[in-house]
């Protein structure tokens, strides 16, 4: 313990544009492009049943696939419940249970 | 040029500067109202934002210069086709005229629509409008009569919404939300007021500083986040939902009130007016100027001309200026027609 000063080698924080991939955001965005209208009010993560039980964060999950984070993407996105009740608060009128369909279709292989 | 006659449709702020200035100028404006009083919805207000200064301190005085000059008013008056020379009204009297001038203002978002807040349902949910009702009368007290100690105040209500086909931002309301946060705080320094936005649109002189006075002053709380819905509690309480996004977790709380920025919408007789007037609405069903730079006061059509929220949400010092402008405008138009 007293060893390692309290430090230890982990993942880098940082969401690092130049190094991540976005050929599958991009994929993403193409087929769903109403979600490049996201504005990230929460209010899908405030109403998904799922999201208040467990640690599962819809809009969080969506804006890192955007940000091309992927792992752990397709494991999040399986809490969805595919309910819908996000789609019913979305101010910008965002398909949003398709949003979780398309981004499993999309990441099963991550 | 003497006597020429302008309809200005709409007596707010906007339709009584634009009175004052023309007739200072020498025509003959004619203000066609359709309430029983001038003043608009700014007569509604307590005080406006920055500088807190009640509403009455601008509606009184264009009032009464009304009344110094002798500019005819027309009350209770609808308005329901325009054309260059000639507005129809309600009964389908005509009033010919020499220019036509949009001041009809806008329309505020009905809160009912938004159901999920629960406006009209649940006892202690407000429309920003109906608070500053409450601060004319001199309080804010929830349904039982008892002071909130916990406030909610939402941003964008009925704007920047697919959902209830609004999507322009209102443009007033994030400063109206922090104006009332501060006042709330002012009357009951005891209460907590939480502001939940989407983003936060400060755009004009001094509104940044009473963001900052909201957070330093009176420890108003910010948070990013739209509130999903509201749902009743015991007591007239109520429980809210959001997503507090800066820590990305689900937020619920309950609140004493809930208080709903309701945003400004375009008025439903725009279509018949402007189809009557051969010109066309913006997308938002508010009125379009000609083009938004050096004629942001004129119509597609010659001889109409529009000032204030009709054309656009703002603030009422812009809507002043506007007002000013177009006159300007107006004159220049009648002068060269009197020449032709
Ligand atoms: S569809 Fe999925 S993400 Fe949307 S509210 Fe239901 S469980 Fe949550
Ligand atoms: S509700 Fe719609 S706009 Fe808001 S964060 Fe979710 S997807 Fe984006
Ligand atoms: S001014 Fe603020 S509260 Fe009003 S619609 Fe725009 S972002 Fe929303």
């Amino acid at each position: 313990m007293a060893s390692n000063f309290g430090f230890s080698i982990s993942k880098p924080r940082v969401i690092d544009i130049d190094r991540n991939n976005l050929r599958k955001s991009n994929e993403i965005l193409r087929e769903m492009p109403e979600l490049q209208s996201c504005i990230g009010c929460g209010s899908c993560t405030a109403s998904c049943t799922a999201g208040n039980l467990t640690s599962y964060n819809f809009r969080k999950v969506h804006t890192l696939v955007r940000r091309g984070e992927y792992v752990g993407a397709y494991e999040e996105m399986n809490k969805c419940m595919l309910c819908g009740k996000c789609r019913l608060v979305c101010p910008r009128g965002i398909n949003t249970r398709k949003v979780a369909m398309l981004i499993k279709r999309k990441l099963g292989d991550f | 040029m003497t006597e020429k006659r302008v309809a200005i449709i709409g007596g707010g702020v906007a339709g009584m500067q634009m009175a004052i200035h023309l007739k200072e100028r020498g025509a003959n404006p004619v203000i066609i109202e359709r309430e029983p009083t001038l003043g608009g919805k700014v007569a509604g207000w307590y005080v406006l934002f920055p500088t807190f200064t009640p509403a009455e301190q601008v509606v009184a005085p264009l009032k009464q210069r009304i009344a110094e000059l002798g500019i005819e008013v027309m009350l209770d008056t609808t308005v329901t086709a325009i054309a260059p020379t000639c507005v129809t009204l309600q009964h389908g009297q005509l009033l010919r005229c020499d220019a036509v001038a949009l001041c009809s203002g806008s329309t505020l978002f009905d809160a009912r629509i938004k159901e999920e807040y629960g406006y009209g349902i649940y006892d202690n949910v407000y429309t920003s409008a109906d608070l500053e009702q409450m601060m004319r009368e001199g309080e804010v007290r929830m349904a039982n009569g008892e002071r909130p100690e916990r406030i909610a105040i939402l941003h964008c209500v009925g704007s920047r919404d697919e959902k209830v086909c609004q999507r322009h931002c209102s443009k007033v309301c994030c400063v109206t939300g922090v104006k009332q946060a501060i006042e709330l705080k002012r009357m009951m320094p005891q209460a907590e007021v939480f502001n939940f936005y989407m983003d936060i649109r400060m755009f004009g002189p001094g509104y940044e500083e009473m963001y900052r006075e909201a957070q330093v002053a009176h420890n108003v709380h910010f948070v990013r986040g739209r509130i999903s819905e509201a749902s009743p509690l015991s007591e007239g309480r109520l429980q809210i939902k959001a997503e507090d996004t800066l820590t990305g977790r689900p937020l619920r709380m309950s609140v004493d009130m809930l208080v709903l920025l309701i945003g400004m919408r375009g008025n439903d007789d725009n279509l018949p007016l402007a189809t009557s007037a051969g010109i066309t609405l913006a997308e938002n069903g508010f009125f379009h100027p000609r083009n938004h730079f050096l004629d942001n006061v004129e119509s597609e059509r010659k001889g109409i001309f529009m000032a204030g929220t009709c054309s656009s949400p703002k603030s009422i010092g812009e809507t002043l200026c506007e007002a000013t402008t177009a006159a300007e405008r107006i004159i220049n138009y009648l002068n060269r027609s009197n020449k032709a």
